[in-house]
């Protein structure tokens, strides 16, 4: 679905990314894992179109292609959903899960629509935690907001979805619920790209595991070809440590 | 070395510790028309909200009250209840109201425009000027035009400044309340008026500028009016309601539609009664001065404009939360600026009706402060200063309760030092209403546009 091929990028003398190369399979939950400062936020945000790249190539089902903004990745079906989920607080669901892409009819918000078309795609995640669609995101718990941000992402026939550290904040039934969540976009046919270091919730939902370490990639395979403890190593050392070696992926 | 699946197993627990007392915090911050099914659960919603200090227009009507009824028992001869002093009173909150609604636009962003004042000002004598037959003589639609246009340009040039330079508007707005005040006393000077130019004379222009304050209407067109007026408002009330309620969508109990409905019409009834009483001593003086519907007609389209279309909802989001607007794809410097020219195109407005209401322009026009009385009637109203929370009907409230005071006070004959005095408390008690009912919520403010 998306290839990613030698990606560099650097802010001033600051190399934040080294030749990264990644596969994101269609209808899979890719799980990006590294510690902090690997540089995940940072291809996050080169895929979404908020940061330019410097060098390297990406495809897009197959096609090269030019993501100059955030703009160009939602035209293709790439939505984003931020660490900090970027919802306005005193915006109720409904206005924050069509901002920027509001319905109009003769010339005024059609909020009946955006309220019903909110509400469907809410029901199809089963987010049915929410007292009303009509609250403003104040009012909501973390796993809520989490919930909000990801339906705002799957509204608008989008086929990959990135989430940046969904259950960073969140105890541990609006974890719960997340993971659910994701495990229902994939259902949906979806792909999916979830940063975590959480390895319970990485093990739980991913298909795939890639680890970046100091902004290079360290590995990707098959979740089943991992267990805990080489994760941690990949993390922690880039796997210089280990004598088998599973060679991080070429090609 | 550290285990990271430890450490962040620890970041997670310390995260839903944080985290965990939110929801019960939010359950008083909702707004009951969001989730009441019935009347009785709206008052309790209601009176749960006002407990976590989100109270609504309630303490501004206890305000209207305390406001009333202190100023009727110490006005001389009770004069403050009579018909030609509310009438008055009506006249002048009309210009705070105005300019409360202007300034919403700066307000709603998080920023603050100072300049309004005397900005306004500026555009209401080059309209007076232009307009004097011994002159110019321009028709009064162009002079209007004229003024209002010079507004506009002023509130682009702050608004470009604060949203390019990336300057603070409290800082550029405060320059350009300097700079106006001294572009108004050069404008007055112009022509042969002594720095004084008014409306009085034979001209259909000055006229038309006199009426805008001091023109009535005929008592039996008033009641017409008001019954068209609340008739279409409470139509689209109970049919947009009661059309949500049918297809699932929120919406309130249909008992509230009515009272909503009922409150209109009795807010009308009230004030074209009051209107149409006969308030001259030796003469028959009566009917709705043409304020009234001048002062609707920008409460209606700004109210549009804010709740109704993509532009107010942009304006809130940026004032919530810039940065998920701007991921929105929202160009943030073409709505900030245009919210800054269409604050100073309002505040053209609002001192085009104290220009009539004066009978001219002088340098006695008190336009620095009148400011301060618009930023607090708007704050009074339930406007957040830190943004992100707004109406134009706050602008109004906040204006009659400002209003209600500041003619108190006229009547009362109060020096200037004390007339200072009381505005720069009723100010500080603005704020302090703000940051009272921002501590009491959760986070931050909320709204249902
Ligand atoms: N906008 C930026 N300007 C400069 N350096 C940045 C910027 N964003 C990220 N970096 C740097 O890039 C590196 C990777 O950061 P990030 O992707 O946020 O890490 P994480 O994997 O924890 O998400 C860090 O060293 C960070 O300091
Ligand atoms: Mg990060």
């Amino acid at each position: 679905m998306l290839k990613i091929r030698g990606l560099d990028k650097h802010f001033g003398p600051v190399q934040a990314l080294y030749h990264v190369d990644l596969d994101i399979p269609p209808r899979q939950v890719t799980a990006l894992c590294g510690d902090n400062g690997a540089g995940k936020t940072v291809l996050t945000k080169c895929i979404a179109g908020i940061y330019s790249i410097d060098h390297g190539e990406i495809f897009w089902e197959g096609r090269p292609v030019h993501i100059h903004n955030a703009r160009d990745s939602a035209r293709l079906g790439i939505e984003t959903v931020y660490q900090d989920l970027a919802l306005a607080d005193n915006l109720d669901i409904v206005q924050n899960m069509f901002l920027g892409r509001e319905r109009l009819r003769s010339g005024l918000l059609d909020e009946d629509s955006m309220e019903r078309s909110a509400a469907e795609t809410l029901s199809s995640l089963r987010v049915t935690t929410v007292k009303s669609i009509r609250q403003p995101v104040a009012s909501l718990s973390g796993g809520q907001r989490q919930s909000v941000a990801v339906a705002k992402a799957v509204m608008w026939n989008s086929k990959l979805v990135l989430m940046d550290e969904p259950t960073a904040a969140l105890g541990v039934v609006q974890t719960r619920m997340v993971l659910d969540l994701i495990g229902r976009l994939r259902d949906k046919g979806l792909a999916v790209m979830v940063i975590s270091h959480n390895l319970n919730d990485v093990f739980e939902v991913a298909d795939n595991i890639a680890v970046l370490y100091l902004g290079r990639m360290a590995v990707q395979d098959k979740a089943t070809n991992f267990d805990r403890q080489s994760v941690v190593e990949y993390m922690t050392t880039g796997g210089l440590g280990r004598s088998s070696g599973r060679p991080a992926k070429e090609g | 070395m550290a285990d990271p699946l430890k450490r962040a197993e620890i970041t997670d627990n310390v995260a839903a510790d944080l985290t965990a007392a939110a929801p019960e915090a939010a359950v008083a911050e909702l707004p009951p028309e969001v989730v009441a099914q019935s009347l009785g659960e709206y008052v309790r919603g209601y009176v749960a909200r006002i407990r976590a200090g989100e109270s609504g227009v309630l303490p501004v009507v206890m305000a209207m009250v305390a406001i009333v009824v202190v100023f009727e028992v110490i006005s001389p001869n009770n004069v403050y209840l009579s018909p030609g002093n509310l009438v008055n009173l009506f006249q002048q909150s009309a210009v705070i109201m105005v300019l409360a609604m202007a300034e919403a636009f700066a307000l709603v962003l998080g920023e603050i425009d100072l300049s309004i004042g005397f900005v306004g000002a500026c555009g209401a004598a080059i309209t007076v000027q232009l307009i004097q037959p011994a002159t110019t003589n321009w028709p009064w639609p162009l002079a209007v035009l004229a003024g209002l246009l010079f507004c506009v340009v002023f509130g682009a040039i702050q608004g470009t400044l604060i949203t390019r330079l990336h300057l603070p508007s409290f800082i550029v707005t405060l320059a350009g309340y300097l700079v106006a005040n001294g572009l108004f006393l050069k404008i007055l000077l112009f022509g042969p008026f002594s720095g004084y130019p008014n409306l009085t004379g034979q001209s259909d222009n000055l006229h038309f500028i006199y009426n805008l304050m001091w023109g009535t209407i005929d008592p039996i067109v008033s009641w017409i009016g008001a019954a068209v007026v609340v008739a279409a408002l409470g139509g689209f009330i109970w049919f947009s309601d009661s059309r949500r309620r049918k297809s699932g969508l929120v919406a309130p109990p249909a008992s509230l539609s009515l009272i909503k409905i009922g409150l209109i019409a009795v807010v009308a009834i009230v004030v074209v009664g009051i209107c149409n009483l006969n308030r001259g001593v030796l003469i028959v003086q009566e009917g709705v001065p043409w304020v009234i519907p001048i002062v609707i007609a920008v409460l209606a389209a700004w109210t549009v404009l804010l709740g109704r279309t993509k532009y107010g909802r942009y304006l809130y989001a940026i004032g919530g939360n810039p940065e998920a607007a701007r991921r929105a794809g929202i160009n943030l410097s073409v709505v900030r600026t245009a919210a800054f020219m269409l604050c100073s195109f309002t505040a053209g407005i609002a001192l085009l009706l104290y220009a009539s209401y004066l009978n001219g322009m002088s340098n006695n026009v008190q336009a620095g402060y009148y400011v301060l009385y618009a930023v607090a009637a708007a704050v009074i109203g339930g406007t957040s200063l830190m943004g992100g929370r707004g109406k134009p009907l706050h602008g109004v409230l906040g204006g009659l309760v400002i209003g209600a005071i500041y003619n108190g006070m006229y009547l009362l004959a109060l020096s200037f030092e004390w007339q200072y005095i009381v505005t720069g408390l009723v100010l500080l008690a603005a704020i302090i209403i703000d940051a009272v009912s921002r501590r009491g919520s959760a986070s931050g403010s909320v709204t249902r546009i």
